[in-house]
């Protein structure tokens, strides 16, 4: 391999991997009228969530990239929904840190892990009928089930292997050239239908994807094998858990038609659609989680 | 006569050229390696860069394909070649050519840029047991390249530098994608790249150690595969088989093709 | 609920499951934590606070790696951490 390949260059180009920070509330709530309000922070590996809940009910969030440190992230990402709805942190009575830094998380009273977040989360995004919650994260995948309260019952997390993780996404909108926003409708527009990428290793599906370019294939066509492979991927972690209706997914491949509409296609299933961002799963659930655990206080006095 | 043996591997596609040879007073010494040739294949397609490498060896050697009595292929793109007279397999010809080189051997490891297995062999340089993994990057070259890549070193100067360090640090990740970020980390974090360099090798071999683990490590032990040429990947899978030495053959990469020319005259008998 | 620990990458699928609702007041007082010649099994305290088994951490990416040496290759029949947790909560997918 030749220096010009070397990774500093990378950072020059256009990052095609980049995708969308976000910041929402609910405009028709007012907090100052909410009894609790508690916080949710998920710091994951690419990136944090900030959710307010108000009395149980959510009110705003912040979604950023993940900086260098954990404890900066969490900060920025509250920093972020504060500074839109006009809140103070002493305004916050209780927050919950989870993901990948959620042990860095500074203000947070407790940690709960990502899995039951996410399924918590879940449970109030697409009601109490989701019972298979697959969550893609930037550098894991998670296969959830739960119950009608969204309390875990079963889950495996992959966090070894970068295939079937957000990561592996980016990698392909890389070395495809396109931003990855555009990876779903693109792998859509192809008059038929290729195989998957055969190999599960991100590395290998690389050259494999360059050998498909090569042969012939369009880069949508390339893009469909690719969003397949990741569908089938995934697929086959779900099916350790058990699939069930009412069918779920958080995180920011949700986000990717392409991978979605393809897992419904093998699963057989429709997943259960929200209006909410669905990469803030984890910091909502985690909030929910904060309201429960005040709820519970008070109940004891 | 002449044999040809071709490895059709991952990145690279290597040809030995063997000749039958008579030396008298060292009946054993029955061949001798008349062309050792490697070639990138680039851009090219399987077969066609098969077709070029061949006919590079044969005209470095200074011969014709009419010359040569038969041509066995091994290698991951082995059945892309159409030339061939017969294929065997990867862990078949790694054990002979390593056995050819050194008979002592018993177990013989072999890294290339894409594949990484143990192989245990007989006295004859047959394999009979091996444990391998073609499926995932992290336990091959290319992991230690990509590595090497972020830090802006070739390979050979990356094992050069893992040799200067006397620092342990364990790498977290252990997939090829994620390792990238985690380098990238510990450049950000100002840790030297001699430290960097070593945390990589040792990891690429302990991954390779727990699966050559599988098969049981029986001295010697043999290197072969492109990663044998990182002075520095040698050390630490040294030290992570615990065994005394690890036998390192001259042109490491070429021995499976070495394997396969010898393979094809032993056929010719 | 079933916990699994591990992961499925492109050589096989690797997982320890443990069902806590038969680890939570173990009836083998936690055999598993010593069982293990590599000490893998902890003793947390999960998000619903129940105090359950979980596989360390550090662990869960190098599972077919980590228990090679107990496998049928390392001259075992049975696995250590399964035979001791006379529940039944730990099973191996592989």
């Amino acid at each position: 391999m030749s220096a010009e390949l070397a990774m500093p260059a990378a950072e020059e180009k256009k990052e095609f991997w980049r995708w969308q920070e976000n910041t929402w509330i609910e405009e028709g709530m007012d907090w100052r009228d909410a009894k609790v309000i508690t916080c949710g922070i998920d710091v994951g590996s690419v990136s944090s969530q900030a959710v307010i809940v108000c009395d149980g009910v959510l009110y705003g969030y912040n979604s950023m990239r993940t900086g260098n440190n954990s404890p900066d992230s969490a900060t920025n990402a509250l920093k972020g929904i504060l500074d839109k709805s006009g809140m103070k942190l002493e305004d916050i009575h209780y927050v919950v840190g989870t993901g990948y830094g959620r042990v860095n998380v500074p203000f947070a009273h407790k940690a709960v892990t990502e899995i039951a977040c996410h399924a918590r989360g879940a449970n109030y995004m697409g009601g109490s009928k989701v019972r298979t919650i697959l969550d893609m994260g930037g550098q894991d995948c998670k296969a959830i089930h739960c119950d009608e309260r969204g309390k875990v019952t079963n889950f495996l997390m992959n966090d070894k292997c970068a295939a079937g993780t957000g990561r592996g996404m980016e990698v392909i909108a890389d070395l495809m050239q396109i931003p990855i926003a555009n990876l779903g409708p693109r792998s859509f527009d192809v008059e038929t239908e290729p195989e998957a990428v055969s190999s599960i290793c991100v590395v290998f599906a690389k050259s494999e994807a360059l050998g498909l370019l090569k042969a012939g294939y369009t880069k949508n066509m390339v893009i469909a094998a690719y969003c397949q492979a990741m569908a089938e991927r995934v697929v086959s972690l779900l099916e350790r858990i058990g699939v069930e209706e009412g069918f779920f997914i958080t995180g920011g491949i949700a986000k990717n038609p392409g991978v979605v509409k393809r897992i419904e296609r093998l699963l057989g299933i429709q997943a259960v659609e929200t209006k909410i961002d669905s990469q803030i799963a984890g910091a909502l659930g985690a909030a929910l989680f904060g309201y429960t655990l005040m709820q519970k206080q008070a109940a004891k006095g | 006569m002449i044999t040809a043996g071709i490895d059709m591997g991952s990145r690279s596609i290597k040809v030995v050229l063997l000749e039958e040879i008579k030396v008298d007073g060292a009946p054993q010494l029955k061949y001798a390696v008349k062309k050792a040739h490697v070639m990138l294949p680039g851009e090219m397609d399987a077969d066609e860069a098969a077709e070029k490498a061949y006919d590079e060896a044969l005209k470095a050697a200074g011969v014709t394909r009419d010359d040569i009595k038969a041509v066995f292929v091994t290698g991951a793109g082995r059945s892309q070649v159409k030339f061939a007279t017969e294929g065997v397999t990867e862990m078949t010809a790694g054990a002979r050519g390593a056995n050819y080189m050194f008979p002592q051997v018993r177990t013989v490891v072999d890294v290339g840029a894409e594949e990484g297995r143990g192989v245990k062999v007989d006295a004859d340089g047959k394999a009979i047991d091996f444990a391998g993994n073609e499926k995932c990057a992290a336990g091959a070259g290319s992991f230690a390249e990509a590595m090497s890549r972020a830090l802006q070193m070739s390979l050979k100067e990356f094992g050069e530098a893992s040799l200067r360090s006397d620092k342990t640090i364990p790498m977290n990740a252990q997939c090829t994608v994620f390792a990238e970020s985690e380098v990238v980390s510990l450049i950000h974090a100002s840790t030297p790249s001699q430290d960097i360099a070593k945390a990589v090798l040792d990891a690429v071999a302990s991954r390779i150690c727990a699966m050559v683990r599988r098969v049981g490590i029986e001295e010697s032990v043999a290197l072969i595969g492109g990663m044998a040429h990182s002075v520095g990947f040698v050390a630490s899978l040294k030290k992570a088989l615990d065994v005394q030495d690890v036998l390192l053959p001259e042109m490491p990469e070429s021995i499976s093709a070495l394997g396969c020319a010898l393979i094809a005259a032993e056929r010719q008998q | 609920m079933i916990a699994n620990y591990g992961y499925k990458d492109g050589s096989g699928e690797y997982y320890i499951s443990i069902d806590t609702d038969n680890c939570i007041d173990c009836a083998a007082g936690r055999a598993c934590l010593t069982a293990c010649p590599k000490e893998m099994f902890e003793i947390i305290t999960d998000d619903y606070d129940d105090e359950v088994a979980c596989v360390k951490k550090n662990f869960t990416r190098t599972l077919a790696f980590d228990c090679a040496d107990c496998k049928p290759a390392g001259g075992y029949t049975t696995l250590p951490c399964i035979s001791a947790c006379t529940p039944g909560a730990i099973k191996h997918s592989w």
